[in-house]
């Protein structure tokens, strides 16, 4: 019965699922057909013509979306580093830490990420612009005396995606850390390794899966990250989201910002099939 | 793992990592009762700014926008997902099993600007109009993804013999289903629906795509006044949402443990 019951609402769900969901993940072969309608531009050839645009300038190798893929690439491969530079010690620590505090602490790293993801980039504009708090701090304790200029810069971008990018990186780590055998560190220790040696060389690569779920979670949606870059970083700050953004909305192009995405997409499909097979990979052990 | 491993290291790194989280907040919390009009100096203690915020009814309008998008969205979204993860968890390797699974999995790391462009030219193409059930339908889209991985995370664990049960003696599928398999799942649909909820009404960048004129939801209000620099009206906004986001966190983490503890008693 209940395989009848499957196997009669799969199917109408998957029709279901195509109609919402596919939207979002196939959008991008109905583009062209999409301008016909709109009438936009005299339609497909513009579609084409935008995409050679792309291709042309591409092989000039100067042009504002070429520049705007490579430092989005740089920007999101950076920030993946340091957020797990800094996540990696915190998970492992909160995987150490004594089992009646685990469930607060998880609960604490969790709980900015349900905050205003917007909210807490805002946050930032306070305390990293010329007058604000880091700079008083900085100068207060006397290691600068000229404010600094943070606010609009590169270096605030990497910092915003750092902080809201984190519990992302910490999550997956602590569940893989967390589910780690103890006694394997101490069978390292007991064969005459250093607890350096015992950490790189069994608990490093025991909490690999950890590792790399966390760093897709944070460098696939850094790649087409708008907000950050938008609120905090400046002018010099080129990222393909925010080109996105503004050739769709301040220019108004849509064939052009539609072909920034298809590109865009085309380089995450890499790292997003990776990411979904990983994924599944997991449940299968699990289940 | 052992407390007593709990060293110097591994407290200082969890105290840094935490200070670095909440104290963007800390401040952005204490400095909306500021009431210099200069954001970040302070001028001594004063309410005003929530009483401005409350006076101001573009901000109100675009809050109750949100709120009704959350929520609509937010339920569909999560009958829509626990169906899925059903599908998923139930359905055993059927054709397009993949591609199934890649459509759930590929919206929660998709980022936002593609999928609110992707989802605009489609609505544009259907030839409807922009505004609010645009922007539901567009939530609606991307949290049931969220929702059918947390729902699905508890269905692989869940024993399938008591449904069977129920169905030996003499249940429908539909109503084994209802009495012995929702209330066992309850608390991971409910906070699949808190998830939901919080997406929707944290999203920029897909509701700016989506929307249409009349229909601005909170997070547009506040990133248009942003973009033009501090604002204590917003600061005040802001400790409100978090505040409000908090206790419905802990809350929810507090029924979830309660849940579970029942559970483990049964």
């Amino acid at each position: 019965m209940l395989w009848l019951l499957i196997f009669f609402l799969a199917p109408f769900f998957i029709v279901l699922k195509i109609s919402l969901s596919d939207m979002a993940t196939s959008i991008p072969p109905y583009t062209p057909q999409l301008d016909t309608k709109l009438g936009l531009l005299s339609s497909i050839p513009a579609y084409f013509k935008a995409l050679d645009f792309e291709n042309f300038i591409w092989l000039i190798e100067d042009n504002l979306y070429w520049k705007s893929y490579l430092s989005s690439l740089k920007v999101a491969t950076i920030s993946t580093l340091f957020v797990l530079l800094i996540g990696y010690p915190m998970a492992y620590a909160l995987a150490r830490a004594p089992t009646r505090w685990r469930g607060v602490l998880v609960l604490l790293i969790i709980l900015p990420f349900w905050t205003s993801f917007l909210i807490r980039i805002y946050s930032w504009i306070g305390i990293l612009k010329t007058e604000g708090f880091l700079n008083y701090f900085l100068m207060w304790i006397g290691i600068i005396d000229t404010p600094l200029e943070i606010l609009n810069t590169n270096i605030a971008v990497y910092i915003g995606i750092v902080y809201s990018y984190l519990p992302f990186m910490i999550l997956p780590l602590y569940a893989a850390l967390e589910k780690m055998d103890d006694s394997l560190i101490e069978a390292a220790l007991d064969l005459g390794s250093t607890r350096v040696t015992a950490f790189w060389q069994v608990t490093f690569p025991l909490s690999m899966p950890g590792v790399i779920a966390g760093c897709f979670l944070v460098f696939i949606p850094a790649m087409g990250e708008f907000v950050i870059p938008d609120i905090l970083g400046g002018s010099e700050t080129l990222m393909i989201g925010k080109t996105l953004w503004s050739e769709f909305f301040n220019n108004r192009d849509w064939p052009v910002a539609a072909a920034v995405a298809v590109v865009l997409l085309l380089l995450l499909v890499i790292p997003i099939v990776l990411f979904q097979r990983q994924q599944e990979k997991e449940h299968e052990v699990v289940a | 793992m052992n407390s007593h491993r709990f060293s110097w290291f591994n407290a200082t790194s969890l105290t840094l990592g935490f200070v670095f989280l909440y104290l963007p907040i800390l401040l952005l919390i204490i400095f909306s009762f500021n009431s210099s009009k200069l954001v970040t100096v302070w001028g001594g203690f004063s309410t005003k700014w929530y009483v401005s915020l409350f006076q101001n009814e573009s901000f109100m309008n675009a809050a109750f926008v949100t709120l009704k998008v959350g929520l609509v969205s937010a339920t569909i979204a999560t009958v829509l997902g626990t169906l899925a993860a059903l599908v998923m968890t139930r359905a055993g390797k059927f054709r397009g099993r993949t591609l199934f699974s890649g459509m759930i999995y590929s919206p929660l790391v998709m980022p936002e600007v593609i999928t609110g462009l992707s989802l605009l030219l489609l609505f544009v193409a259907l030839g409807w109009d922009r505004g609010f059930w645009t922007i539901t339908l567009a939530h609606i889209t991307f949290s049931m993804c969220f929702v059918a991985v947390v729902v699905s995370s508890r269905l692989i664990t869940f024993d399938r013999s008591l449904e069977e049960a129920a169905k030996d003696l003499g249940c429908t599928p539909i109503n084994a289903f209802l009495q012995v398999t929702l209330p066992i799942i309850l608390p991971s649909v409910v906070a699949a629906w808190l998830l939901a909820f919080t997406l929707s009404i944290d999203d920029l960048v897909i509701a700016s795509f989506t929307s249409g004129p009349g229909a601005t939801t909170l997070p547009m209000k506040i990133y248009s006044q942003v973009r033009l620099g501090l604002n204590p009206e917003i600061n005040a906004l802001s400790t409100l949402m978090i505040i409000a986001v908090s206790v419905g966190v802990i809350v929810a983490s507090i029924l979830a443990k309660r849940a579970e503890a029942k559970q483990g008693l049964d």
